[in-house]
């Protein structure tokens, strides 16, 4: 990476997880000072980032499209919703030990597997560990029976669907519609104060930064040139003598426990988890985040979860109607009319100006500068074998 | 008319004779009116009574006749339009008044004979008007009109079992069985041996043995109670278990009741089981409407359409505005708007289709997976925009009433022609289909590029033309759908949404481009939705059948009728 970009990012991981807090920090009415509206609106923006980050990592660089990510978002944040509702104990509106849902519900003692998340330890393993494990599991089924292309898309969709009905279902025990919320404390910390919120909104930059620079070091490595291998032509791969199914397992699992974290960190800064956030639509919403910022880049997923999400929550306060409207028309222009995304528009255009200006250095050797997943089709690559 | 009339007249049972002398005469049709039997005049004329108690008596004598031509007598007493008129020679006449008329300060009314309401010519021969101030009132007290009640209910039973329609005729036995008395009884077993049609008898010979096991001395109920579990009636369930439960019931009713009640129970287990069948069957037929389309797109273009779920929104809508210019336009002939709307859905979707394909799809030939993003945010546009112009809430589509009702094939199980209707269309649309797709050239064509688009086009097959009238055909097949799921489900701009998955759940089990795949999947998937449903609820069923669906490709993963031929995807 040439040195000009790499300290424009650390520039701009430093302006994210330490100038904006910093800047919240200052004393009220200073004219410098980003309200704590602006900055846990942000702390949930960067939490979106990080399940871009992930989707990235299976769509952007393997090829394989899902849309199910609101499931392992939702597995994470709700693990986490559970340990902030045991955290609650006496001080909800029933006075009950009892989360307040299950006492509507009649539920007199608490299901078996709520236990465990009394445990602060646990219930930080179970972020990343329940989406992993869920993820092997379905990423196991179909990817070993060579599910692919559109065949995978609609399945996950499908998991999608069933995992919002059942979670919507009260006899789940998990709050039914309504989901989890009223949360009053993280690990201690009374969570309507401003400095609590700091905290976590930093403590998302950072786990911002530490997925990036996860990402990037999965994506350089030798694995990441399978991936990219993958998703230009699996059946190259298969033939080369690798086994593109173990590598697809990999990534979809890494990219869950990226979107369980972030849903982890998501729901003490919102406040609330309900299966609203699980279902069809807001599982491919996060793909548009990615497609709007540019697949296959690493910065493309952070500023399209940033992007579109303030576009998102400008609109719906404003014009609250227009909102699908805008979001459908998203697809279709970044489908038809920029499929590289911000980002990988703007890389191409940098790349040409420096070419024009006769740098002489090609615009740099990363494997996914420039490429358009699917686009190099296998017309001719695999003689006598049909292309579909 | 004659025989309807006639059937009438040996129903009622406590008939008059100057009535039958008058149904047995030349013109039973003919208005002129017969005179009552001495003692219904009389009681004609109690009514009138100023004393209440005698009024009352009279009413009910009246009503306990069962001549049916009291009844706008006791209708009009209710409404207090009973008046006494004067005669010359001093007598009294109670007669039925009017409506008013007005001329000049004198109020009219028009006057009609209390016994079978026909108008009471004047001497002009034309209906008599009356001024209204020379008329004594007649008044009738709560507690007889209250008396009236029942009296007139059971004159509107006796009038629907006489109706041409045997549905009327069976839905008027039914009610006439749960609040019946010993008359009612009377009347029902008398209908019994003049009904022809089949479900007409059942209801009455269910009715009266529901009257008896209700009223009967105990030997009398015990047969009832057998008779009930010989006919299968789930009607008679409820009162059965009261029998069967009840400690002082005498011990050969109880044991003739658990039998019957055994017997019951057990046909109501083969029927549900039939009725679940039936409805998993309409749903398949939705779900294949919607699936054919897609698998075929698939199989062409290797394109999956996120919008195709819109596209059956479409069609549903396009029967809902259909239906809103009939009633507007045409009103006498609203019932044939479903006619129309079915073209009109069909032609709206592949319109829509085609303006899909020819517009942006066919940018992106080869790139699957953008295609389903893309149609996505199409779809999302649709959705929006129905919500936009019509409203986020569901609109209101009214069955014709051609396909209203259904059809008694066994005791318990009633086909709606609604879902008979779908069923048949999904047949229709699959066989045209298979005829398209087999025995014409555009079918080959098809086919062609299906198989190999690089060769069917060096060939001179216009491939890209294919894909859109393909994409056009699937589309409208889907309008199709919408256009009949409004006779049985919610129109509301999420409508695709709801079945657009199950869609693809067919798809992928069926396989890609494969008719007979997507009928079986079809059918697997809309009958196994109903077979949970009941058991496990709906929501568990859908995670069932994703789960069934997931596994079963690990066995055959490109569905259950593969390609055959070395092919390998790329």
């Amino acid at each position: 990476m040439p040195s000009l970009e790499r300290w424009g990012l650390i520039a701009g991981a430093l302006a994210l997880a330490v100038v904006l807090p910093a800047l919240n920090a200052l004393p009220p009415g200073s004219p410098l000072r980003v309200s704590d509206f602006t900055l846990n609106l942000f702390g949930k923006f960067l939490a979106y980032a990080i399940l871009a980050l992930g989707i990235d990592l299976i769509w952007g660089y393997t090829g394989v499209l899902s849309l199910g990510h609101g499931v392992f978002f939702g597995l994470g944040a709700y693990a986490m919703g559970m340990h902030l509702m045991l955290e609650i104990g006496t001080r909800s509106v029933y006075g009950n030990v009892l989360p307040d849902f299950m006492v509507w519900n009649q539920v007199s003692e608490l299901p078996l597997f709520w236990k465990p998340f009394y445990s602060v330890p646990f219930t930080l393993v179970a972020v990343l560990v329940v989406p992993a494990v869920f993820a092997y599991v379905f990423g196991y089924l179909t990817f070993r029976s060579r599910i692919r292309g559109v065949y995978f898309s609609i399945i996950t969709q499908a998991l999608a669907l069933s995992m919002w009905l059942l979670f919507n279902r009260n006899a789940m025990n998990l709050g039914g519609t309504n989901g989890l919320s009223g949360f009053k404390s993280v690990f201690g910390f009374t969570l309507n104060s401003a400095t609590t919120q700091r905290g976590l909104y930093v403590a998302t930059a950072l786990c911002l930064c530490g997925a990036y620079l996860l990402c990037r070091w999965i994506t350089r490595s030798p694995a990441g040139r399978v991936l990219i291998a993958i998703r230009d032509s699996e059946n190259r791969v298969l033939f080369s003598g690798y086994s593109p199914a173990a590598f697809k397992l990999f990534v979809f699992v890494v990219s869950a426990v990226l979107a369980g974290l972030a849903g982890a960190l998501y729901v003490p800064q919102v406040g609330i988890i309900t299966p609203a956030k699980i279902g069809v639509l807001p599982s491919i919403e996060m793909i548009i985040w990615v497609a709007v910022g540019g697949r296959g880049t690493l910065l493309g997923p952070v500023v399209g979860a940033l992007g579109v999400n303030w576009l998102q929550s400008t609109l719906t306060t404003n014009y609250p109607d227009l909102w699908l409207l805008v979001l459908g028309g998203l697809f279709v222009a970044v489908v038809l009319f920029f499929p590289d995304g911000v980002v990988g528009t703007a890389q191409k255009l940098l790349a040409r100006v420096r070419r024009s200006a006769g740098a002489g250095v090609r615009s740099s050797g990363r494997p996914d500068e420039g490429h358009r997943p699917e686009e190099a089709k296998p017309q001719t690559e695999v003689p006598h074998i049909q292309a579909r | 008319m004659l025989k309807s009339l006639l059937l009438a007249l040996a129903l009622l049972p406590g008939l008059a004779a100057p009535a039958v002398a008058q149904g047995a005469g030349p013109s039973p049709a003919a208005p002129s009116p017969a005179a009552p039997s001495e003692a219904m005049a009389k009681h004609i004329a109690d009514v009138a009574s100023a004393d209440s108690a005698v009024q009352e008596a009279a009413a009910v004598a009246l009503g306990k006749t069962g001549d049916r031509k009291v009844l706008p007598l006791l209708e009009a007493l209710r409404e207090g339009s009973v008046s006494v008129r004067s005669l010359p020679g001093g007598k009294k006449e109670t007669v039925i008044v009017g409506d008013k008329v007005s001329e000049g300060d004198k109020t009219l009314v028009p006057l009609f004979a209390a016994y079978g309401r026909e108008p009471i010519a004047g001497p002009d021969g034309k209906p008599l008007l009356a001024e209204l101030s020379t008329l004594g009132e007649v008044s009738a007290g709560r507690s007889l009109r209250i008396a009236i009640r029942p009296l007139i209910d059971a004159f509107s039973g006796q009038n629907d079992l006489i109706n041409p329609d045997p549905a009327a005729r069976r839905a008027a036995a039914t009610k006439m069985a749960y609040t019946g008395d010993a008359a009612t009884l009377k009347v029902l077993e008398e209908a019994l041996p003049k009904e022809s049609d089949r479900w007409v008898r059942f209801a009455l010979e269910e009715g009266a043995a529901l009257i008896r096991l209700r009223i009967g001395d105990p030997a009398e109920r015990g047969i009832a109670a057998e008779t009930l579990g010989r006919l299968r009636s789930a009607n008679a369930l409820e009162p059965l278990y009261q029998i069967a439960g009840d400690p002082q019931a005498p011990a050969p009713l109880a044991a003739a009741a658990q039998v019957a009640v055994k017997r019951i129970e057990r046909w109501g287990l083969f029927t549900q089981a039939i009725e679940i069948a039936f409805q998993g069957l309409s749903l398949s037929s939705i779900l294949l409407l919607m699936a054919l389309g897609l698998a075929i797109v698939f199989g062409l273009m290797g394109v999956i359409n996120m919008a195709h779920g819109e596209l059956m929104a479409l069609g549903a809508y396009s029967t809902f505005l259909m239906q809103g210019w009939f009633a507007t336009y045409f009103p006498g002939r609203f019932d044939y708007y479903f006619l129309v709307a079915l073209p009109f859905s069909f032609l709206v979707s592949a319109s829509a289709g085609f303006l899909l394909e020819r517009g942006v799809i066919r940018l992106l030939y080869g790139r699957p997976l953008e295609t389903l993003l893309l149609t996505w945010g199409v779809s999302l546009m649709i959705q929006q925009g129905l919500r936009l112009w019509f409203g986020a809430a569901n609109v209101d589509v009214t069955s014709p009433r051609w396909l209203s009702g259904g059809v008694p094939v066994m005791i318990g199980v009633q086909l709606p022609y609604n879902r008979l209707f779908i069923i048949g269309l999904a047949t229709i649309c699959v066989g045209a289909m298979y005829l398209l797709l087999f025995r014409t050239d555009a079918g080959l064509r098809i086919r062609a590029v299906t198989q190999n688009r690089g060769m069917a086009a060096c060939l001179g097959v216009r491939a890209r033309w294919v894909d859109a009238g393909t994409f056009a055909l699937g589309a409208g097949l889907a309008g199709l759908a919408g256009c009949a799921i409004t006779q049985i489900g919610n129109v509301g701009p999420e409508l695709g949404q709801n079945y657009i998955v199950d869609s693809f759940m067919v798809v992928v089990t069926g396989g890609v481009g494969k008719l007979a795949g997507s009928i079986l999947a079809a059918i697997g998937i809309g009958g196994l939705n109903k077979i949970i449903e009941p058991g496990m609820g709906a929501v568990f069923g859908k995670v069932l059948i994703l789960v069934l669906v997931i596994l079963f490709i690990q066995r055959r993963p490109s569905g259950l009728f593969a390609a055959k031929g070395r092919y390998a995807e790329s």
